[in-house]
């Protein structure tokens, strides 16, 4: 391959190598030189120096999460429980019970109930998503078109009994809470940072 | 007579309880040095450091239930993991330890029998703790369990023919085979160990000595990946626990009788005295089986097989041929 650019290739920064196969032995005499070369070849040994220098680095090297004690920092962009929002100026629920949600839900575990109140508004009376069905696939957060419903990054909603699954309190942001409301980018809105961490493609290969 | 007889059950009694304790610990050591090598934490909830882990899986063995397959031979099912771990601990009786001591005035010798064929005993009695994981296989009908079985016939035979001839070499040039003799031999420091004469032996003996305690790269005999756990299949509870108790207890055999014909033994090191020195030899031998298992890979059978009888075997005759040549002229 001739001698291009990285940057006319559309290749990262990061170096590529090609990885050549090794032929096998075809003649008894080149197998036992590869028998030889290999036992010689202080190959095992490298194995040995790098298991006992990973152990005596000692707590650097661990990967261990504890995991209920401690917590890896998940991306803003994870789809876990899902989140009901209110307006941050004046705190009524974002929700304005359209029922897009209901429709679009692909396992069918969005249940909403809703009337009209007397400023002849849409009031929802009743939200529950059977999260024992939720697949998580985050249809109802993209097709919302007041961002009223978005997924939050709590994840561990293991319970012991059903009807915990399905409550709207939990997912509305308590009305004292609301001053730690994070706002919701949109639905598949990039993190801040995410040009640092997209690699180019290599199309080279 | 009746002392010398009181004398050798209390040491029986002694080594039993010492060295299956000390088994139960090589599972926490094996455990957290691996997972050191790899990154990890090991166990760490229970008691500090993780170490009464021990007791949890102790206690765990202990309260599962004794499962016995239907179609099993159930007599030899049973008796199998005994044979194992009574193999294990006979063939201690005739391997010194540690130095003589004296406490209260009586001089005691850490060794239950001195007796004159010392090497040969314990290599015959390791040996025959291979009818523990054949039998086992044989009597589960279970294909794994049959499968282990025909693995361990295979690599335990094939390389008790290495150890032997490669403990043959040494065992010629001190003219004993009394592992006693064999200490007392190397007892000029550190110049005197056999190693520095008989370096090729030493390592046919390693590698044989990992064959036989079915240690990584050589534990085909329970490879999971490949028969699930080979003869130790359809084991569970205290059964399964006397397969583990017997594989460690030859661990630490292996790692003795490596002390004892290749590094001197428990004979004085400088300023170190010598159950000290012996101890830390066992634990360095014990430790390089753990870093072993860390490291490599394991082999398949047959370069298992090739290894034994095409590489090592003429290596070993050609060691002994060498070292009698020497010894006559």
């Amino acid at each position: 391959m001739s001698e291009l650019k990285n940057n006319e290739r559309n290749l990262g920064t990061q170096k590529y190598v090609f990885l050549k196969g090794s032929t096998n032995p075809t003649t008894a005499m080149d197998r036992f030189k590869q028998v030889i070369k290999r036992t010689f070849s202080k190959e095992l040994f490298v194995g040995l120096k790098v298991v006992f220098l990973q152990m005596a680095k000692g707590p650097k090297s661990w990967h261990t999460v504890k995991y209920p004690q401690e917590k890896l920092p998940i991306s803003p962009r994870y789809r876990a429980v899902h989140k009901l929002l209110r307006l941050l100026e004046s705190g009524n629920e974002r929700c304005i019970g359209c029922g897009l949600c209901e429709k679009i839900c692909i396992a069918k575990c969005i249940r909403m109930e809703t009337h009209y109140s007397e400023t002849q508004r849409k009031e929802v009376t009743e939200y529950t998503i059977n999260l024992g069905r939720c697949i998580f696939c985050g249809f109802c957060a993209e097709v919302c078109p007041e961002l009223a419903i978005v997924h939050g990054p709590r994840y561990e909603n293991a319970s012991e009994q059903r009807a915990h699954f399905v409550l709207k309190d939990d997912m509305l942001t308590p009305i004292d809470m609301l001053k730690n409301q994070d706002e919701f980018p949109g639905f598949g809105a990039l993190s801040d940072d995410a040009d640092k961490k997209v690699k180019k493609t290599p199309l080279a290969y | 007579m009746d002392a010398v007889i009181i004398e050798t059950i209390i040491k029986a009694i002694v080594i039993m309880a010492v060295l299956s304790a000390l088994a139960g610990f090589g599972t926490f050591v094996e455990r957290k040095v691996l997972a050191f090598m790899q990154r990890r934490l090991g166990p760490t909830h229970v008691g500090p450091f993780g170490i009464l882990q021990i007791i949890a899986d102790g206690i765990k063995l202990f309260t599962k239930e004794d499962l016995i397959p239907q179609n099993a031979n159930r007599t030899i099912f049973m008796v199998a993991p005994i044979i194992t771990a009574a193999t294990a601990f006979i063939a201690l009786a005739a391997v010194p330890i540690l130095p003589e001591f004296e406490i209260f005035g009586y001089t005691i010798r850490p060794i239950i029998a001195d007796i004159n064929i010392g090497i040969l005993y314990v290599i015959g009695v390791m040996g025959a703790g291979l009818y523990g994981p054949l039998l086992a296989g044989m009597s589960q009908s279970n294909k794994w369990g049959l499968l282990g079985a025909a693995r361990t016939t295979v690599q335990f035979l094939s390389y008790e023919v290495v150890t032997g001839l490669a403990i043959l070499s040494p065992i010629m040039l001190i003219g004993s085979l009394s592992l006693i003799d064999i200490n007392n031999h190397q007892s000029g420091g550190i110049t005197d160990w056999l190693i520095w004469q008989q370096p090729v032996a030493f390592i046919l003996f390693l590698i044989a000595g990992f064959a036989e305690t079915n240690r990584t790269p050589f534990d085909l005999l329970e490879h999971e990946a490949e028969i699930v756990s080979g003869f130790a299949t359809d084991y569970s509870g205290l059964r399964w626990g006397l397969f583990f108790i017997g594989e460690y207890t030859n661990m630490i055999t292996i790692a003795i009788l490596t002390s004892l014909l290749f590094f001197g033994g428990f004979n004085d090191l400088w300023f170190i005295p010598g159950w000290l020195a012996m101890i830390l030899k066992i634990v360095f031998f014990f430790f390089l089986m753990l870093w072993v298992r860390a490291a490599w890979p394991h082999i398949r059978p047959d370069q298992l097989m090739w290894l034994c009888w095409k590489v090592l075997m003429p290596i070993a005759l050609l060691n002994i041929v060498i070292t009698g040549l020497v010894v006559i002229f």
